[in-house]
């Protein structure tokens, strides 16, 4: 039964033949693949090998880089995504989180509320109530609920994040992308933000790029292994790590090269 | 001797060198001009014996204020298109837009370098002259804002150079537009630079007068009008200096002059940290 409702999940992402380049340099070649709803999905592989560059189509990120180009078709709920949304509602609903927190010069009050208000929120109880509810889905209400007016900037890298994860979360997006969340962060913060992410998988779609095998271990459902700008594999996070089908795949989890 | 050792001797002489002439222009300024600062000094109207720097007081405000309502707006703007929407933008793909920044730059460099000497010559063929404005208030004033363009401009530039690219990364990720993400985002964080912009170019108007005299005139009375001559501060302390008979009255209006200066950085201290976001 488990594993019926497990199959059933709906397909929130999809990606078909997807070819990326920078100028001359080609990112990512034939990327096919699925990402389904309340699910944690975590790009796993080495430096350079395209996940952030995945990571950044699917909110049209990369449409701030000049010389990027791209083929092929991401749909979200059936729709390309590069034909029938307007950017910034894709934004809204495809939310993102950076690998540096990426505060605003502003107090934290502010920060949550940036993106209600972009929506045209401009009612204060409202925004009130979205910024403690967002603060507090980030586990970061308890830090700061004293100190609203206070500069986000004053805040320590760990709390920084969690504010950061707060504000995507403020615009109520429907899928959370996630690069390198914890990368710069102590074991603690890492571990808070890996069990906020569990817990926002009950809402949301997630998916984060990580460096850290351990990382995709505990918290991911499926895991993709990226090689020099190929999807290697892609599967349930328990295969890819105990029976990797590819050469590949098996020498990276293994920690021999990457 | 050590390297660490000249090097460091060289730091201390470098920062006495400029503490110390600060230091000595502000205290000789004092000391000639204090004992003369008369209530005379300070009546509204001035006359040939009263050489009173209250009406090139007024005009100074008014020269800077006018010239700023001008190159501030349009500093900021011509900035914001070149660094937000021509650098960083999608008109960044299309050549002649490139090709057009690129000649804008190459303009408010060389204008930057101008010697203001020449910016009074252009005024006064263009307004004073062309236009029939005669020496007036209006001329001074647009001489000066286009004199004070570049300086705005480039230092307001420079000031979204430095806001960091991922809070642009930040604001586009929640769904926020262009506009909204320059002016919620981008403009505030880098009000700071635009203000020592601001500041350096209010200096820069405060302390002319070469092309000044060329286009607003030297007549030391509050104007009536925006075509009536006004004399600023620094060109009545020029003329009292000239003239050689009031060289005294002059250094008065040189200690006038370096407490506006002052007060006007320490007004702008306190504009920036009030319209600052939160530190
Ligand atoms: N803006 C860009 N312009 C040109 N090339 C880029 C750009 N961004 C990424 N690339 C190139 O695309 C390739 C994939 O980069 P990407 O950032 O996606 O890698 P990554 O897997 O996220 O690596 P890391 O683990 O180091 O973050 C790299 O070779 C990189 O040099
Ligand atoms: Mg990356």
């Amino acid at each position: 039964m488990e594993n019926l409702t497990q199959e059933n999940k709906n397909i929130r992402i999809n990606i078909e033949d997807l070819n990326v380049y920078y100028g001359q340099k080609k990112a990512l070649n034939a990327i096919n693949m699925e990402i389904k709803e309340n699910e944690i999905t975590a790009f796993i592989g080495p430096s350079g090998c395209g996940k952030s560059t995945l990571l950044k189509c699917l909110n049209r990120m990369n449409d701030l880089v000049p010389d990027f180009n791209m083929s092929g078709k991401i749909t979200l709920d059936g729709e390309d995504i590069n034909k029938k949304y307007n950017i910034n509602d894709l934004r809204k609903k495809v939310g993102m989180v950076f690998q540096k927190p990426n505060p605003f010069e502003m107090s934290i009050y502010d920060n949550i509320a940036f993106g209600p208000r972009v929506t045209g929120i401009k009612n204060k109880d409202e925004l009130d109530k979205i910024v403690e509810e967002s603060l507090k889905a980030a586990s970061i209400w308890n830090d700061v609920k004293d100190n609203l007016k206070k500069s986000a900037l004053a805040l320590s890298g760990g709390q920084q994040q969690r504010l950061c994860i707060a504000r995507a979360i403020a615009v109520k997006p429907e899928v959370l992308l996630m690069d390198e969340p914890t990368s710069a962060l102590d074991p603690i913060s890492t571990e808070a933000i890996e069990r906020l992410c569990e817990e926002l998988k009950e809402k949301y779609t997630i998916v984060i790029v990580t460096h850290n095998m351990q990382q995709a271990k505990r918290i991911a459902d499926k895991t993709a292994f990226f090689y020099i700008g190929e999807l290697v594999e892609f599967g349930e996070t328990h295969d890819i790590f105990k029976n990797p089908k590819e050469k590949a795949t098996h020498r990276y989890v293994k920690g021999k090269f990457g | 001797m050590s390297k660490s050792v000249i090097l460091r001797s060289l730091v201390y002489l470098a920062t006495g060198l400029t503490f110390f002439s600060l230091i000595g222009i502000v205290l000789y300024v004092l000391i000639g001009g204090i004992p003369y600062l008369s209530p005379e000094l300070f009546s509204w109207n001035y006359n040939s014996e009263n050489v009173s720097l209250m009406p090139s007081l007024v005009n100074t405000f008014l020269t800077v204020i006018l010239s700023l309502v001008i190159s501030v707006p349009i500093g900021i703007l011509a900035a914001v298109f070149l660094i937000e929407y021509a650098d960083l933008g999608v008109a960044a793909k299309s050549k002649i837009v490139r090709c057009f920044v690129s000649v804008i730059r190459i303009a408010a460099d060389t204008l930057a370098g101008i010697p203001s000497i020449v910016y009074g010559l252009f005024g006064m063929l263009i307004f004073v002259t062309f236009f029939h404005w005669g020496y007036s208030l209006l001329a001074g004033g647009l001489t000066m804002a286009i004199m004070t363009l570049p300086v705005i401009q480039r230092t307001t530039e420079e000031a979204l150079i430095s806001v960091p690219m991922n809070y642009r990364e930040g604001a586009f990720a929640l769904g926020a537009g262009k506009l909204r993400t320059v002016t919620h985002v981008v403009l505030p964080t880098a009000i700071p630079g635009i203000l020592s912009g601001v500041i350096l170019a209010i200096g820069r108007v405060v302390g002319e007068t070469a092309a000044l005299i060329f286009t607003a005139g030297t007549v030391a009375q509050i104007p009536t009008s925006v075509f009536d001559s006004s004399r600023t501060l620094s060109v009545h302390m020029y003329n009292l200096s000239v003239e050689g008979l009031h060289t005294h009255e002059a250094m008065a209006t040189g200690v006038v002059l370096l407490i506006v200066v002052v007060i006007i950085n320490w007004l702008s201290e306190l504009v920036a940290n009030k319209i600052r976001p939160v530190k």
